[in-house]
Formats: structure tokens, sequence, C-alpha cells
């Protein structure tokens, strides 16, 4: 019933925002088209100006998960982490979340191909992963677009953030699933 | 951001040589520049389509009428933003489209908010309150449900995958009322640089 109801959510939420506002703009008498054609016409000056930040970022991340620091890093920490009932597997997830979406979707579904998918470690993955926006690519976009160089405390709190949810997933996950 | 960065290079390639994988570290440069072609190339049909619906929505009204309605919890979270603003009605587009999890709308639409911020800004190279503002609600990922994690979990034969909603919504809510109150206190605490500079002067 539920996951009908999410189902019919995920499907209409787009075009029903898309519809509103051409109906709305045609009760007003806009001009849809031309309009469209207007705003458009900065995507493709915004996307050039994002281009040298996104290929420092991802350059960097993808160098970093191919040295294997995070695995590296991730065994290190594994002993800390069994007393606070958070598997050494979710480890890395908790890393490259704020770092790259599709590594984080590749390191997910390891986890819940390795473990029971009914299991706790795989519940506190997809809590981590649901909440989960990564802070990098964020930051890069947005900050690429209008030619920002100094982000000043937007990383730091970013950060912070990311770390919150991750203490957070741990904390709910055991309330809800240990 | 300068130290970021070349932590994040000097990491890999030290760490790369302690575990014998300096070769794909070095083939990560290439893979890395191709990936963000890829990315770049969806953002740029993402980001026309979308900054194309936006400019409807703002001649149609619907933006400005956003922002009168928000205009009270706006003050509180842009103290920097003035009252007669179109940005307020853009912030609140983009946080819907997340709240939604319609990232791919999300993004242009928040791009076109800090642009509005960007004209309010002094220096132009550095970021203003109201943008660190901005990207900590967005960083935060906040979502009503997160469709697609129940998804996977469902097509990897979770027997009830919708009952991480819950904890997730809890989650999320509070990495995001953080992520404003963190940006609240920061601001006090790294002021931007021409102020800084007016005050040794």
């Amino acid at each position: 019933m539920l996951r009908t109801v999410i189902d019919l959510i995920s499907l209409w939420a787009l075009p029903s925002i898309i519809l509103i506002i051409l109906t709305v703009a045609l009760i007003r008498k806009v001009a849809v088209y031309e309009s469209f054609i207007e705003g458009a016409k900065d995507g493709v000056k915004v996307t050039v100006n994002i281009i040298p930040y996104l290929v420092a970022i991802i350059v960097a991340v993808s160098m970093l998960r191919a040295s294997g620091v995070i695995e590296s890093v991730s065994v290190m920490f594994s002993g800390i982490l069994a007393k606070i009932h958070m598997p050494a597997e979710i480890l890395p997830l908790a890393f490259v979340r704020s770092l790259s979406g599709s590594a984080a979707l590749g390191v997910f579904s390891d986890i819940i191909s390795n473990n029971d998918v009914n299991s706790y470690t795989s519940k506190l993955a997809a809590i981590m992963m649901g909440s989960s926006e990564t802070t990098f690519y964020v930051l890069t976009v947005y900050f690429g677009a209008v030619g920002i160089k100094k982000y000043r405390y937007a990383l730091l709190t970013g950060i912070i953030a990311d770390l919150i949810g991750i203490v957070m997933a741990v904390i709910v996950a055991r309330f809800f699933f240990l | 951001m300068n130290y970021i960065w070349y932590f994040l290079i000097v990491i890999s390639v030290v760490f790369g040589a302690i575990n014998g994988t300096l070769s794909e570290v070095v083939n990560a440069i290439l893979s890395g520049t191709q990936l963000a072609v890829k990315i770049i190339l969806t953002l740029l049909g993402i980001m026309t389509f979308w900054l194309g619906i936006m400019k409807i929505a703002e001649k149609s009204g619907i933006v400005e009428f956003l922002s009168k309605i928000l205009r009270p919890a706006a003050k509180l979270i842009f103290p920097e933003i003035p009252a007669d603003s179109k940005i307020i009605g853009d912030v609140a587009m983009n946080f819907s489209a997340n709240a939604l999890g319609l990232a791919n709308a999300a993004t242009p639409i928040g791009i076109k908010a800090i642009s509005g911020m960007q004209e309010l800004n002094k220096d132009k190279e550095s970021a203003s309150d109201s943008m660190c503002t901005l990207l900590a609600m967005n960083t935060a990922g906040f979502q009503l449900i997160p469709a697609t994690v129940i998804a996977i979990l469902a097509a990897n034969g979770c027997e009830n995958p919708t009952e991480i909603i819950v904890p997730t919504f809890i989650v999320t809510l509070t990495a995001f009322i953080g992520a404003i109150l963190t940006a609240k206190i920061f601001k006090h605490i790294f002021p931007p640089q021409i102020i800084r500079e007016e005050k040794d002067a």
C-alpha cells in the first residue's frame, strides 16, 4: 500500500511541477515557448563555467579512490567501529558518499549484495545512502556556475552536516533495527 | 579549497605508492577527466531544460508568489537578501525539488538562486553568507522519501523496504537543521575578507 503511494509520488512529482508551471503561465498569458528559449540560453554558459571546477574535483576524487586509501583507513578504524555497532564495511560508504554519488551507489550495492538485505548492516547502509548528498559535487557545481573561488566556511559546513548525518544514521538505525 | 585539493592529490599518490596502486592512480587522471566530461554533458541538457522552465515560472509570477509567502521564514534563514527579492522563490523551489527527490531539477534551480545571490555579492570571487547557507541546505540532502534507495532495496529482495523512510527522514532532517545552524555560527567565525580588511584599516 505505502509502496504504491511512494511509486505514484515518485512518478508524478516531476510532470505535475512542469504542468503547474506551464498552466499558470498560459493563464497569465506568458509566451511559454519564447520564455523557455530565453531562459534555456543561459544553460550553455552556466555549464561551460562549471567545467574547470568539475574536472579539478572529479580527477582528484578518482585518484583518491584508485589509490585504495579509503579501504586502508577503513581497516585502521574497524576496531573502534565494532564498539559502536558500526560494521566496518559501512565506513567506505560514509567516506565516499560526500565525494562521489556513483561511487557511493557502487559501495551501497556491494554492501547489500554481500549481506542479508534485511540485516541491520543493509538497513544502516540504506539510511546512510538515502540521507546523503554528494557534498563536494554540490559545492563544485554551484560555486563553479557563478565563478566563486573562495568557499569560506561552505565546505566545513557541508562536512559537519555529513558527520551529523553519519552519527545520526548509526543512532537511528540502532534504535529501529537492532 | 587550495589545501584540500592539494591533499586529495598528495594522499592519492602517497597511498598509491604504499598500496602498490600507483598505476591505477595515474590511470584515474584520464578516467577522471572522461567522467567529468560525461557529467558535464548530462548537466548541459538538464541545465538548459530547467533554466528554460524556470524562466517560465519567473515570468508567470510563481517564483514571486513563493517569495511572498515565504518571506517571514526567509528573513530568519537569509537575513542578507532584501525582502522584495525573487531569490527566495528560487530557493523555495530548489528546496521543494530536493524534498521530492528531484535532484535533476534541484541543481539548475539552485544555480538560478545562487546566481541571484552573486548579483548581491560584494566580493565576486568569495562566497557570501547567503550562498554558504544555500549550500548547507543542499549538501544536507534533505528529502521526504528516499525513492532510489527503496527501489534498490526492493530489487534486491528486501521484505519491507519502506521501513527505512521514517529513520531516513529523522537523519536527513537533523542533518538539514544542523547544517543551517552550523552555517549561522560559522558566519561569525569566518567573516568575509572585505569586512576583515575594513576592520584592519
